[in-house]
C-alpha cells in the first residue's frame, strides 16, 4: 500500500531543499559580488589568474602539480572586508548545497516509499532525481577539487530547474501505468537520470568553458572582458576542457547505456526497439552530437570547436526535455503532465 | 585524448609514436594530378575524422524533421491533414520529410559515415595489431623533456636495477622490454582494443538492423474472446514484411483467445490488462495457456540467437454484441462486434455493423453505434464515457441503408440513407437487453458486451545481432574512455663514484593529472626495490 503521508513529507521535503539551493545560489551570487569588487580594486591581478601554471609543471621534473587543483583565483589582499566576506559567503553556500542535498535525497527517498515504487516515473519526479545527480556530481567536483568557483553556475540552473519541477510539471504521488511497470523501466530511466544530471553538469562546465575562453582571449589581448568577467573566478580554459571531458566521458557510456536500455524495455513492451519515436529519435541525436564532441576533442585541428559541440550536445539534451516532452506527442508523453494511455490506439 | 597536442612535440616523436591509430586531420589534400590520384585523396578525405565529423552532424540534423514532422506510418493521417493544409506540404512530401528514416537521402548519409568508418577501421586495426606486436619504443634521450620524469640513486647495478624493475613493472600488468640501455614499458593496449571493439560494433549494429528490416515482418491481429487464429498472413488485420521476407518462414502456431481482464485505479488510470490465450506452437502440439500482458509477451519459437516470433497485446477496446433479427425473427446477424476507441482514456467507442447477408442487396443497411462503457455527459450535452470499465454501458445506435461495404471494416461509404426507427426515431440508446425495431421491419438487440484485443506479432530475425553489436558498443566505450595508455622508461647508467643513477620518466595519451598521480605512486613503489639511497634527486 502507498504510505499518503511519506508522500506529503516528500513533498515538504521537496520545498525545504529548493529553498535551501535558493539560498546557496544567492551566498555563491554575494561570494561572486565580492570578489568582483575585489575585481575593480585590483586589475592587474587579473593576467596572473590567465598564466597556465601546468607548462612549468609538465616540464618540471617530478613536480606534484599537473595541472590538478588550481591555485585559488588571486585574491587582492588590498581588498579586506570585501575578500573575508567573500570566504564567509563561499563558506557558507558549500554548507548550504550539503545540507540541501542530504534533504533531497531524503526528498526522493521518501517520495520512493511513499508510492511504493522508484521515485521516477514523472516528469516531476524525474526532474528532482537528475537535479539530484547534477548537485551530487557537483560536491564530488568540490570534493576532488578538480574544478572550483563554479557555484553559481551550477545552482542557478539547479535552482530554476527544479522551480519548474515543484509548479509546472508537480504530479501527486500515483502508482505507475501497467506499460511503465517494468524493471527494463528502473533500469533505463535509472541509467537515463544519472547520465542527463552528469551531462548536464558537463553542459553548464562548457559553457562557462566558453566564456572563459572568451575572456581569456580579451584579456591577453588587453580589451575589456566585458560579461565574460563574470568566469574571472573560474579555473582557466585549459583545465575546465579537462573537468568538461571527464564528466562527458563518465556520462557518455552511462547514456548509451541507457538508450540502449531503453530499446530493450521498447521491446519488452511494444515489440520493436526501435521506433523513432520522438523522444527516441532525440535521445539519439545528443548521442550524436556527444560522439561529435568526442571526435572533435580527439583530433588536434578540431579541438578548438570540442566546447562549442558539447553546447550544442547539452541543448539538444534541454530540448529533448522540455519540448519533446511537453510539447511533441509520441509514446514517451506519459511523463506525467499529459497522461495519454501507454497502450497505442488501433490507429 | 590527445592532451599533448595542442603544443609543439616536447619529447622524441618516437616516444609519442603510436599511441594512438588515430587518422591524421586532412583540411585539404594536395591537389591531385592522375585519376589514380583523385581516388586516393579523395578516399582519404572520407575516411578523415574531419569527415566522421560531418557526416555526424548530418545525422543529427536529419534526423530532426523526422521528430517534429508527422511521419508516415506513426501519423498517416496528420501527414496528410499537414499536406493539406500548408503550401509547402507537397514539397516536403517530395522530400521525403514525412519519411525521413526510410528517406533516400538520410540512408545516403548514414550509408556514407559507415563507409567513412569502415574506411578508416581498415587501416587503423591493421596498426592497432601491429602496435600490439611492436615492442615500446626506446627510452627518450632527455628524460626531462618527458611530462613526468624524475631521478634517484642506488647502489644495485645498472643491469641488476633494470631486472629488478621490469619484474615488478611486469607484475604490474606492463609490458616490459628490457633494453642495453634502458628499460621501455607500456600499458593500456586495451583503449584501443575498446575503441575498435566499439566502431565495429556499430557497423554490427547497423547489420542486425538491416536483417529486420529484410527478413522481419510484424502485423496486427484483432479478436474478440472465444476466437482465435493460425499464424498465416491472410489472418493478419494488418501486416507489413521484409523485403527479403517468404511466406514459408511464419512459424505454424495457433492461438485461441480466451479473455480479457482490464483493471483499472479509482481514477481512471490502468492497473493491468490481461490476455488470457490458449496456443499451440506447431499443429498436433498440447495446448498451453499463456497470459499476454504489457511486458509479458508470448515468445513461440527462437533459439539461441534468434527471438523467435512474439505476440504482444497492442491494444484493446471494446465489442458490444448485437442480434439482429429479420421481420420473419431469423437471425441475421449474432456477433461480437469490434468498437473502436475513439480515445483511450474512458474508451468512448465507435462501430458499424453491417448486415449484408440479404439475397435483396436493395436491403442491405448497417447499424452505426457509439459505445460508451461508463455513461456521462459532455459539455455540450453529447454523450461521452466518464470511465474506462464498463460501468453503466450504454449503446447510442443509429441505422443506414444502402450498400455499406467499404475498404475498411470499421468504416461505411458516404451516401448512405437514414433508416428511422419503426417509431420514427432517429437514434436509440440501448441497454443490455434493450432491442430496437427498424422500419424496415428488423430489430436491433444489445445483448452484451465483451472486449476485444488486438494482438501485435513481430519476427525480427536481427533483434539479437542489434543486442550483442549494443552490449559491445557499451562494453567498448567503457573500455575506451576508462583506460589510458601510458609509457614509462627508466635508464640506470653507473656514475663516477660507483653508485647507479637511475632515471624515470612517462607520459600518459590522456588525462596528465591521473598519471602524475600515477607516476608518483609508481616510482615510490620502485625506489626501495632498487635500493635506492637517500632522496630523490631532482634535475
Ligand atoms: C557511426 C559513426 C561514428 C560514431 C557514432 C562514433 C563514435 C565515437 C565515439 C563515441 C568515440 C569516443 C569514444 C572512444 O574514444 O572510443 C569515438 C572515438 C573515435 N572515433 Fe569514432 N565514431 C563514428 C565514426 C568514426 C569514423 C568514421 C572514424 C574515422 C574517421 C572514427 C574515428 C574515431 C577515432 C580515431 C576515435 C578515437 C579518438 C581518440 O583517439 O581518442 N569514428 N567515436
Amino acid at each position: 500500500m502507498p504510505h499518503p503521508s511519506l508522500a506529503h513529507a516528500s513533498d515538504l521535503l521537496f520545498r525545504i531543499t529548493l529553498a535551501l539551493y535558493a539560498m546557496a545560489m544567492l551566498a555563491y551570487v554575494a561570494e561572486l559580488a565580492f570578489a568582483r569588487r575585489g575585481l575593480i580594486r585590483s586589475r592587474e591581478a587579473v593576467p596572473a589568474a590567465v598564466a597556465v601554471p601546468e607548462e612549468r609543471a609538465l616540464v618540471g621534473a617530478g613536480a606534484p602539480v599537473g595541472g590538478g587543483p588550481l591555485p585559488p583565483a588571486p585574491v587582492d589582499r588590498s581588498a579586506g572586508p570585501s575578500s573575508s566576506r567573500r570566504l564567509t559567503f563561499g563558506l557558507l553556500a558549500v554548507g548550504l548545497v550539503g545540507a540541501g542535498w542530504l534533504v533531497h535525497a531524503a526528498e526522493v527517498i521518501t517520495r520512493g516509499i511513499g508510492v511504493m515504487r522508484v521515485p521516477w516515473g514523472n516528469m516531476y519526479e524525474f526532474s528532482s532525481a537528475i537535479c539530484l545527480v547534477v548537485v551530487g556530481a557537483f560536491v564530488v567536483l568540490n570534493v576532488q577539487r578538480r574544478a572550483t568557483n563554479l557555484g553559481v553556475f551550477v545552482m542557478v540552473p539547479v535552482v530554476l530547474y527544479l522551480g519548474l519541477a515543484g509548479t509546472v510539471l508537480y504530479a501527486r504521488a500515483e502508482p505507475l501505468q501497467p506499460v511503465l511497470n517494468s524493471y527494463w523501466l528502473v533500469i533505463h530511466v535509472a541509467a537515463a537520470i544519472i547520465a542527463t544530471g552528469t551531462l548536464m553538469l558537463s553542459g553548464v562546465v562548457s559553457s562557462v568553458h566558453l566564456g572563459r575562453r572568451r575572456y581569456e582571449r580579451l584579456v591577453t589581448a588587453g580589451k575589456a572582458p566585458g560579461f565574460s568577467a563574470l568566469t574571472r573566478m573560474l579555473p582557466d580554459a585549459r583545465t575546465l576542457d579537462r573537468v568538461e571531458y571527464r564528466i562527458i566521458a563518465f556520462g557518455f557510456p552511462i547514456w548509451t547505456f541507457a538508450v540502449i536500455a531503453g530499446a530493450i524495455w521498447a521491446e519488452a513492451a511494444w515489440g520493436h526497439y526501435w521506433q523513432w519515436d520522438p523522444k527516441e529519435t532525440w535521445a539519439l541525436i545528443s548521442w550524436i552530437v556527444y560522439a561529435a564532441y568526442l571526435h572533435a576533442r580527439s583530433t588536434p585541428g578540431l579541438r578548438k570547436w570540442a566546447a562549442h559541440i558539447s553546447s550544442l550536445a547539452f541543448a539538444t539534451m534541454i530540448f529533448n526535455y522540455y519540448v519533446v516532452n511537453l510539447l511533441i506527442v509520441g509514446k514517451h508523453s506519459y511523463a506525467g503532465v499529459k497522461v495519454a494511455s501507454a497502450l497505442s490506439a488501433l490507429h | 585524448m590527445t592532451e599533448t597536442t595542442e603544443r609543439p612535440d616536447p619529447t622524441d616523436t618516437a616516444a609519442r609514436a603510436a599511441l594512438t591509430t588515430k587518422p591524421v586531420d586532412v583540411r585539404r589534400s594536395t591537389p591531385a594530378r592522375s585519376p589514380l590520384q583523385h581516388v586516393r585523396s579523395g578516399w582519404r578525405r572520407l575516411t578523415s575524422m574531419r569527415t566522421a565529423l560531418q557526416l555526424l552532424f548530418l545525422l543529427a540534423l536529419g534526423a530532426v524533421p523526422g521528430s517534429i514532422l508527422p511521419q508516415h506510418g506513426q501519423q498517416d493521417a496528420l501527414v496528410t491533414t499537414f499536406i493539406n493544409t500548408h503550401w509547402y506540404g507537397p514539397l516536403f512530401d517530395r522530400l521525403s520529410l514525412f519519411d525521413v528514416f526510410a528517406a533516400p537521402w538520410f540512408a545516403a548519409i548514414y550509408l556514407l559515415l559507415f563507409v567513412s568508418l569502415i574506411g578508416c577501421l581498415m587501416p587503423r586495426i591493421r596498426l592497432h595489431f601491429r602496435a600490439m606486436r611492436t615492442p615500446p619504443p626506446a627510452p627518450p634521450r632527455h628524460f626531462a623533456k618527458l611530462p613526468r620524469s624524475t631521478t634517484w640513486q642506488a647502489d644495485t647495478t645498472p643491469a641488476a636495477t633494470l631486472d629488478i624493475v621490469g619484474k615488478a613493472l611486469r607484475r604490474k600488468g606492463w609490458r616490459v622490454l628490457v633494453r642495453d640501455e634502458g628499460l621501455s614499458a607500456e600499458r593500456g593496449y586495451l583503449r584501443e582494443t575498446g575503441n575498435l571493439i566499439f566502431h565495429i560494433s556499430l557497423v554490427l549494429l547497423l547489420a542486425g538492423v538491416a536483417m529486420g528490416g529484410l527478413f522481419g515482418y510484424k502485423g496486427e491481429i484483432i479478436r474478440t474472446p472465444g476466437v482465435g487464429w493460425a499464424n498465416l498472413l491472410g489472418q493478419y488485420d494488418e501486416q507489413s514484411t521484409g523485403r527479403a521476407f517468404r511466406q514459408s518462414e511464419l512459424a505454424p502456431f495457433s492461438v485461441t483467445f480466451d479473455s480479457f481482464k482490464a483493471v483499472y485505479l479509482p481514477t481512471g488510470e490502468p492497473k493491468t490488462y490481461d490476455a488470457y490465450v490458449t496456443y499451440t506452437t506447431h499443429p498436433g502440439a498440447t495446448p498451453q495457456k499463456y497470459d499476454i500482458r504489457e511486458n509479458h509477451p508470448l515468445v513461440i519459437g527462437g533459439s539461441w540467437f534468434t527471438g523467435g516470433t512474439k505476440v504482444y497485446l497492442g491494444g484493446h477496446g471494446y465489442a458490444p454484441h448485437l442480434r439482429i433479427t429479420d421481420p420473419q425473427g431469423n437471425v441475421v446477424s449474432d456477433d461480437d462486434d469490434v468498437f473502436l476507441p475513439t480515445e483511450t482514456t474512458n474508451y468512448l467507442s465507435e462501430g458499424y455493423v453491417k448486415v449484408t447477408n440479404i439475397a435483396d442487396k436493395k436491403q442491405w443497411f448497417a447499424i452505426h453505434g457509439v459505445f460508451t462503457p461508463t455513461k456521462a455527459k459532455g459539455v455540450q450535452g453529447q454523450i461521452i464515457s466518464g470511465f474506462p470499465a464498463a460501468n453503466d454501458p450504454e449503446l447510442l445506435v443509429n441505422a443506414l441503408s444502402g450498400d455499406p461495404s467499404a475498404p475498411s471494416v470499421y468504416d461505411v461509404p458516404a451516401g448512405m440513407q437514414q433508416l428511422l426507427g419503426a417509431d420514427k426515431s432517429t437514434t436509440a440508446g440501448l441497454r443490455v437487453g434493450d432491442s430496437w425495431k427498424l422500419a424496415n421491419g428488423y430489430t436491433v438487440t444489445f445483448t452484451g458486451i465483451t472486449q476485444f484485443a488486438n494482438f501485435q506479432i513481430t519476427d525480427d530475425p536481427g533483434k539479437e545481432l542489434a543486442l550483442v553489436a549494443a552490449i559491445l558498443i557499451v562494453v567498448g566505450l567503457i573500455l575506451s574512455l576508462r583506460v589510458r595508455r601510458r609509457r614509462f622508461w627508466v635508464r640506470a647508467r653507473l656514475q663516477d663514484g660507483g653508485r647507479t643513477v637511475i632515471e624515470a620518466g612517462g607520459l600518459a595519451r590522456t588525462d596528465p593529472e591521473q598519471f602524475a598521480e600515477e607516476f608518483a605512486a609508481l616510482v615510490e613503489r620502485l625506489r626501495p626495490l632498487t635500493g635506492a639511497t637517500g632522496p630523490i634527486v631532482e634535475e
